[in-house]
């Protein structure tokens, strides 16, 4: 077992690396981090024992207290709840004789719920010690438990079980690129950043992270920020229904690592990182791979492509749970090795980003999307899209359709072609953009995936006609409240308040009372809010409300309804008299 | 002379404290009595409340008797008033939601020394305690809620002269108390 | 000298300044609770959040600027206000009557300043045992607000790093330096500048309370916006 010193030791004991430490550490202790272990951290950094603890205490998947030494978490994405992610979680359970929750009397596992784990088009999954299991059912789950039973450590249960896909139905000009390594670099190379630049802004290339800020003015800023300047890659793909960066990771790597670099060349950057959500461990190795081969190929290093001023390299920090780290502040905060609190802006990252330099942080497919701009050239990315959204966009596409998966499309392109694309039916509602997205109507079909319409970062989660939309919103809800930071009031209170008001609706108990209070949540969490996930968080309650009045009006009590339930609330006092309840 | 308007006024988990701070309008009791009936309420040892225009009720809810008072009022009053801190959020009295009831009932009535019979009371005549203590608004709909421990006898006045005037009713600044 | 208006009256500002700084200097009340005049901006409570130019923005985060036309004292901001101090009323557990910061705590003037009478949503009555170990000083977590002005003054003033912030959501809470988790296994002393920042009552001095007579304590004599606007220039 590797002690504490050993694995400060590796991480060079590089407070930065904080967060990659306590990965570490738990790994090495068991799948927790006992309170002698955080201290001895504390120490080997020089940091405050406090600030380590409150660190280990932000991050989903860091524990302060024994999980099992199996830690089963079943993806809770709404798409993964329709796909059987409930049952599979209560057979799990039945099987391994063990409450959902709570840590078996020998150790051996524990089973809970976790935030979405991107795996929507292969559900129900699961994450065990970190490793993620697709389509857990039938024969598959029963190898699960007997894996558990058997003692087999994770990596080594079968790939075939381990094997995720990486789901692509449909290529474009990015999934299906043909070039070489270093062939996009070498043309930028040999480029003015004048040149360089007018490319970029003639591209009109937008972040596909999700606010679509154009790429150009973010590098330009960047570039002449003084100070040493950083690229950081956005693959901390949180939003719930989300996982084309997933796939870009497996089949596009190398795009991605070039676009950082051609970030960096015209950046004056020599760091980068790639933030890996923590969901993606999986891919953690193939990763790593492609760095060093381009290393050996001269494309990642120093003296990158034979310059000798030109030094560039990525370093891979994994995420630890916590979806809020998506927010580029928030993931500096997590990168640095703090707590992932989004900071206040500005002063904005291009000017005062990880450690206080200048840092270019873009999603995985702005990435790749500026490698095939510079590698197949302006004319063919200028040829898909619209006015204001040029180029292709990936979509991940999963719920009540034929087909789940990634689909690469033009801009413009309506929901309606791409429910075609993969096989949709019935359709009650769509929801564009994940929950912080749009949650759209049947009638709203004919808008267009796009900038100046239906911006999408990525996630379609299509619901049929059989679907209870308020379980969507529920689910929702209940993740925003499982995410906040609890850095600022309204968000941190609010969004666990929607809940509430939301489970009462949903049971059939809400009435006036809290419609009034959601539409109170509403405006509080859009307008105080410090950060973009409490701006969003009433996105979909409040497209549900505005857009299906009917499906909402069936289950409203006329009058007032407590949440209070007599007959619970006496249980105690009954059985401390000795009644049966 | 136009009609009286009745109001009732009951504790449930509270201490009758807010009902002195209400006596200390003094000598205004006086001119308010000719414009208010008391119905139910520990003044008129009236049991139970009829159809009244406002109801007061001082102290937060730990027992079955208590919800049943509190929806009684809430049944016959046309505007229900949650009146002192224990009513608003629990108070003095909610200071045992953070222990399982069945410890503290196991705790008091059999491991506390000098106990005859060390059994936790069954009798009827005891309301159940709920697990928690509530607030009122957690448990029917309040129209308005005066604040303090208790409310200062100003407050008392200000609020049910506004109401009595037909005017939405409003503390003055200084009447909004906390403790 | 550069100015802005707040809600319709000027206000002059230097270079670099907030606007609720600016503000403060002016004797005029913008309605807030982690804004600490010694300490930089923490913008968590969003009490203080105004309209800049028609927009939202927390006043102790925005910087100043030439022309600004900042409004506070709206009907919309300050039932916003009320409903982020409920939230922070039911979120913990705040009982006045029994607490020993009475009449001299932020959040408890706050509330009366904005009219609050209600706690508006149900109360979570969290379970947050207090911390009595140290022998001059009791911490009651009940009360935490979650501000970080004790880990801040801790941190940068005192030096001891007594205090940080774990857990995240609704379960984010304030810890102490120490493998036990107990105060009287950190440096905390009751010269620290950390005893005297906690606008609530989670940092108490033992053996202390209840020394002032109601009527005569802080904000019985006078309200925050009463000490401000006293300071105010004609």
């Amino acid at each position: 077992m590797r002690s504490a010193s050993d694995i400060l030791n590796a991480h060079r004991g590089d407070p930065t690396r904080l967060v990659q430490i306590l990965r570490d550490a738990q790994h090495a202790c068991g799948n927790w981090l006992p309170a002698r272990v955080l201290s001895e951290i504390a120490r080997g950094l020089g940091l405050p024992r406090a600030r380590v603890e409150g660190v280990a205490g932000f991050y989903a998947f860091l524990n302060l207290k024994p999980v099992g030494r199996f830690r089963v978490l079943v993806s809770d994405n709404v798409t993964d709840r329709f796909a059987g992610s409930a049952e599979t979680c209560g057979a799990l359970c039945q099987r391994l004789g063990v409450k959902r929750g709570h840590v078996r009397s020998d150790g051996r596992v524990s089973v809970d719920f976790t935030s979405c784990t991107g795996l929507c088009d292969q559900g129900p999954a699961l994450l065990v010690n970190g490793l993620a299991i697709p389509q857990v059912t039938g024969e598959r789950l029963d190898q699960v438990v007997r894996l558990i039973e058997a003692d087999t450590p994770v990596d080594e249960w079968p790939a075939d079980l381990r094997r995720v896909q990486d789901g692509v139905r449909l290529q474009g000009p990015v999934l299906g690129a043909t070039l070489e390594p270093g062939a996009a670099l070498h043309r930028v190379l040999h480029a003015s950043p004048d040149d360089v630049l007018a490319t970029l802004k003639d591209s009109k290339l937008r972040g596909r992270g999700g606010a679509g800020f154009p790429v150009a003015t973010k590098w330009e800023t960047c570039r002449t920020a003084p100070g040493d300047s950083v690229v950081v890659c956005n693959a901390d793909e949180g939003e719930p229904g989300t996982f084309k960066d997933r796939a870009l990771l497996m089949r596009r790597a190398d795009l991605v690592v070039e676009g950082m670099t051609i970030a960096a060349r015209f950046t004056g950057a020599t760091q980068g990182f790639i933030y890996l959500r923590g969901e993606y461990e999986f891919l953690l190795p193939h990763l790593n791979e492609v760095l060093s081969k381009r290393r050996a190929a001269k494309l990642l290093g120093t003296g990158i492509c034979g310059d000798r001023g030109f030094d560039f390299d990525v370093d891979v920090h994994l995420g630890a749970g916590a979806y809020v780290c998506g927010e580029e502040t928030a993931l500096l905060e997590s990168l640095e090795g703090k707590r992932g609190v989004p900071r206040h802006r500005p002063p904005f990252p291009v000017t005062h980003g990880y450690l206080g330099r200048p840092t270019t942080v873009n999603n995985v497919e702005t990435y790749a999307d500026a490698a095939v701009i510079f590698g197949l050239g302006l004319e063919a990315w200028k040829a898909l899209g619209t006015e204001q959204s040029s180029g292709s966009k990936l979509l991940s596409i999963a719920g009540d359709v034929e087909r789940p998966g990634i689909f690469e499309v033009p801009w413009g392109t309506t929901v309606r072609e791409v429910l075609k694309l993969a096989g949709a039916g019935s359709v009650k509602a769509v929801q564009v953009g994940g929950p912080s997205g749009e949650l759209i109507s049947p009638k709203e079909l004919d808008r267009r995936i796009a900038f100046e319409d239906l911006p999408c970062a990525g996630a379609i989660a299509v619901f049929n006609e059989s679907r209870d939309l308020l379980e969507v919103v529920v689910n929702y809800a209940h993740f925003f409240a499982h995410e906040s930071c609890g850095f600022c009031t309204p968000c941190r209170v609010g969004t666990h308040v929607a809940t509430r008001s939301l489970d009462k609706l949903r049971q059939g108990r809400g009435s006036s009372a809290e419609l009034a209070e959601l539409g109170t949540l509403t405006r509080l969490l859009r307008d105080t809010s410090h950060c973009g996930l409490g701006n969003t968080a009433p996105n979909a309650w409040r497209h549900y409300l505005d857009k299906f009045p009917d499906d909402l009006a069936r289950r409203l009590q006329a009058g007032f309804v407590p949440a209070f339930d007599v007959d619970a609330a006496l249980v105690a006092a009954r059985t401390a008299r000795g009644e049966t309840p | 002379m136009t009609a009286k308007v009745r109001v009732a006024t009951t504790s449930l988990a509270g201490c009758f404290g807010c009902h002195m701070s209400f006596l200390d309008i003094d000598e205004r009791i006086l001119p308010l009595l000719e414009r208010v009936t008391l119905d139910r309420s520990p003044l008129t040892d009236q049991k139970h409340a009829g159809p009244c225009a406002v109801g007061l009720v001082e102290g937060g809810v730990c027992n079955e008797d208590n919800l049943h008072v509190l929806r009684e009022f809430r049944a016959q009053c046309q505007v229900l008033v949650a009146v002192g801190a224990c009513a608003i959020n629990g108070g003095l009295p909610a200071q045992r939601n953070h222990f399982e009831v069945g410890d503290l009932l196991r705790r008091v009535y059999t491991e506390e020394p000098g106990l005859t019979r060390r059994v936790v009371p069954d009798d009827p005549e005891l309301p159940l305690l709920f697990d928690k203590v509530r607030p009122l608004h957690e448990l029917v709909k309040v129209d308005y809620f005066i604040p303090g421990c208790p409310p200062p006898a100003e407050a008392f006045w200000a609020f049910l002269s506004d109401l009595l005037d037909g005017k939405e009713p409003r503390l003055p600044k200084g009447a909004i108390r906390y403790d | 000298m550069s100015s802005f208006t707040l809600d319709g009256a000027d206000v002059a500002f230097t270079e670099g300044q907030t606007i609720i700084e600016a503000a403060r200097v002016a004797g005029r009340f913008i309605p807030s609770l982690c804004a600490h005049p010694e300490f930089p901006a923490h913008g968590s409570c969003r009490v203080c959040t105004v309209l800049v130019n028609g927009r939202p923005m927390s006043s102790c985060t925005t910087k100043a600027s030439e022309g600004q036309v900042v409004e506070s004292n709206t009907a919309a901001l300050n039932r916003d206000r009320q409903a982020l101090v409920q939230m922070l009323f039911v979120e913990g557990n705040h009982f006045c009557p029994g607490c020993e910061k009475s009449g001299a705590c932020t959040l408890q003037s706050l509330g009366k300043e904005l009219g609050v009478t209600s706690a508006g949503f149900a109360h979570e009555s969290p379970t947050r045992p207090v911390d009595a170990s140290h022998p001059d000083i009791l911490l009651d977590f009940n009360r935490c607000i979650l501000c970080e002005l004790c880990v801040r003054a801790s941190a940068d003033v005192d030096h001891k790093d007594v205090f940080a912030l774990s857990g995240r959501g609704l379960h984010k809470h304030l810890i102490v330096n120490a493998e036990s988790g107990r105060l009287a296994d950190t440096g905390m002393s009751l010269e620290d500048k950390a005893m005297t920042v906690c606008p609530v009552g989670v940092i108490l001095k033992k053996r202390q309370g209840f020394s002032t007579p109601i009527g005569a304590r802080r904000d019985d004599v006078q309200t925050p916006r009463q000490r401000l606007e006293a300071g105010r220039k004609p």
